[in-house]
């Protein structure tokens, strides 16, 4: 069992009403700005469940919305968080979807561009207390908390990535609190999650980045 | 130092010779990954948000999202000055400050879930109303924190705060709990009264069902929340007293995770039985959900 600290219990500091619609919806949101590491222009959004049915009286949306422009989820801005949108020039779109069955009832998908018309999408999952969990990445389905330091490699499914990732974390002493590989399907697109109870540092990424099968990296610091 | 049950905690405390909260602040730096200023820092934080949230609503009322909620703590608090008030003065502010959490809560504003955010007015309201009546100092409600953290950490522990899962009983049940306990060593009780108040406390919401209306944490999770506070009090007045449950804490504990595994499905959070179930509680859904 992990540690339960006094302010797991008296905690989390949050922006009201729900810790599972409104809290956890904010966590998903800004691990996954963390993760596109950019500027945002353009957000959509999709509610599914129980998020798709009362969204509105939890204000999950603008939690999302708060999340996505950087706000932890003790933020008091999250309130106005389409007003500030519009001000940060961020386009958003909710679409709510109340026939599609998830495996979770509070899920969420983001998708993120740019300018560059870079994108990302990203299936979040928020599970109670204000936890939640990243349950896809593009196409391919993935689990991890964003409660640690969370390395995310995306890369060819091809020998030897993953020993040298391992080799350039340990160059760099960081120790590997978990580590998992998922994939799409043999030989394509793949993700190896790495999540560490100390800091990642950003420097690592340009020696991660060296391998030819390696196509991209995404960080999401504490 | 670590403790997993009521026991474990109350021979920790008479070995050691230290009152809870003690205890309590020494696990958390010996097991987990803070340090003493770390805790010390971050209880400054929750006690200010706790100060703030059960404030500003009685100065400046507002709506709640669904609409079910807004004013209330105001309302308690400004007839509790009146002379047709009956609760006292310590009752009738513990319930305006409690209230005035949840609507801080349900407009979107920062609260701290303690230990869940539809139970989050009663431990801020015992403890603020505590603090003008006895003119405690903040130091004292540190300890308090503390104290009420370690009873809230065994119910989640051994138990559950979490109404999906265990009903109101879980939620604004354990915040009586909570609150109760940390009101005894505030008061210069024993680590035994503390636990003895926090048996009574669940005890006497034993069984407390989860209806939300429209399944917003609204109503009636407000007037529960002025409802642990009144709980609390008396639960920490009768220890004081020297009332003993005959239940201790620990099987008190599993016998509130019974009944809430229990409970039915309608009854735990979903918006289907009780206020929410009834013919007004479905409309008012209806209303807000805008179907």
């Amino acid at each position: 069992m992990n540690f339960l600290s006094i302010f797991d219990v008296i905690g989390p500091n949050m922006i009201g009403p729900s810790s599972s619609h409104t809290a956890g919806a904010v966590a998903i949101a800004l691990s996954a700005r963390k993760m596109f590491g950019g500027e945002i222009t353009r957000v959509t959004f999709t509610l599914y469940g129980s998020f798709a049915k009362t969204y509105k009286g939890h204000g999950t949306d603008k939690a999302l919305l708060g999340g996505i422009l950087g706000f932890s989820t003790d933020d008091e801005r999250i309130r106005d968080a389409f007003e500030l949108a519009n001000e940060m020039g961020v386009e958003y779109k909710f679409h709510i979807d109340e026939e599609t069955v998830t495996n979770h009832p509070n899920t969420a998908d983001i998708l993120l561009e740019n300018e560059n018309g870079h994108k990302l999408f990203v299936r979040g999952e928020s599970i109670g207390g204000g936890k939640m969990k990243i349950v896809r990445i593009n196409n391919v389905n993935v689990e991890f908390t964003g409660e640690y330091s969370t390395l995310i490699v995306q890369q060819i499914d091809k020998p030897g990535v993953v020993a040298h990732i391992t080799q350039c974390l340990s160059l760099h002493n960081i120790n590997i609190a978990f580590m998992r590989l998922f994939r799409e399907s043999k030989g394509t697109a793949a993700f190896t999650v790495v999540e560490s109870d100390q800091p990642i540092p950003r420097d690592i990424l340009q020696y991660i980045k060296i391998n030819p099968n390696v196509q991209d990296l995404m960080l999401i610091e504490m | 130092m670590d403790f997993y049950n009521g026991q474990v905690l109350l021979d920790l405390c008479n070995s050691e010779n230290m009152p809870i909260s003690a205890v309590m602040k020494e696990r958390e730096i010996t097991e987990g990954t803070l340090t003493s200023e770390e805790v010390d820092a971050k209880l400054v934080t929750v006690l200010n948000i706790m100060k703030d949230s059960s404030h500003k609503p009685i100065e400046k009322p507002g709506k709640s999202i669904g609409g079910l909620i807004g004013g209330e703590a105001k309302k308690v608090n400004d007839f509790g000055k009146t002379s047709v008030s009956v609760a006292g003065d310590m009752l009738s502010k513990a319930m305006s400050y409690s209230m005035a959490v949840l609507e801080v809560n349900a407009s979107m504003g920062l609260i701290v879930a303690a230990p869940t955010a539809g139970s989050s007015g009663v431990v801020p309201g015992v403890l603020m109303a505590l603090k003008e009546e006895k003119g405690l100092s903040d130091e004292i409600l540190y300890k308090g924190l503390l104290n009420a953290g370690a009873v809230g950490y065994l119910l989640m522990r051994n138990a559950s705060v979490s109404g999906a899962e265990a009903g109101c009983q879980a939620e604004v049940g354990a915040a009586s709990a909570m609150a109760a306990s940390a009101v005894v060593e505030i008061m210069g009780g024993t680590p035994e009264q503390c636990l003895a108040a926090a048996s009574l406390s669940i005890s006497n919401l034993l069984g407390l069902v989860c209806d939300p209306i429209a399944g917003l944490v609204e109503s009636p999770c407000q007037s529960r929340n002025a409802v642990g506070v009144a709980n609390a009090i008396t639960s920490a007045e009768l220890a004081l007293a020297g009332v003993i449950h005959p239940i201790p804490f620990d099987e008190m504990a599993e016998a509130m995770y019974r009944v809430g595994k229990s409970l039915p499905f309608e009854l735990r959070e979903t918006a289907m039985g009780g206020c929410a179930g009834t013919p007004t509680g479905c409309a008012l859904g209806c209303n807000i959900c805008g179907k």
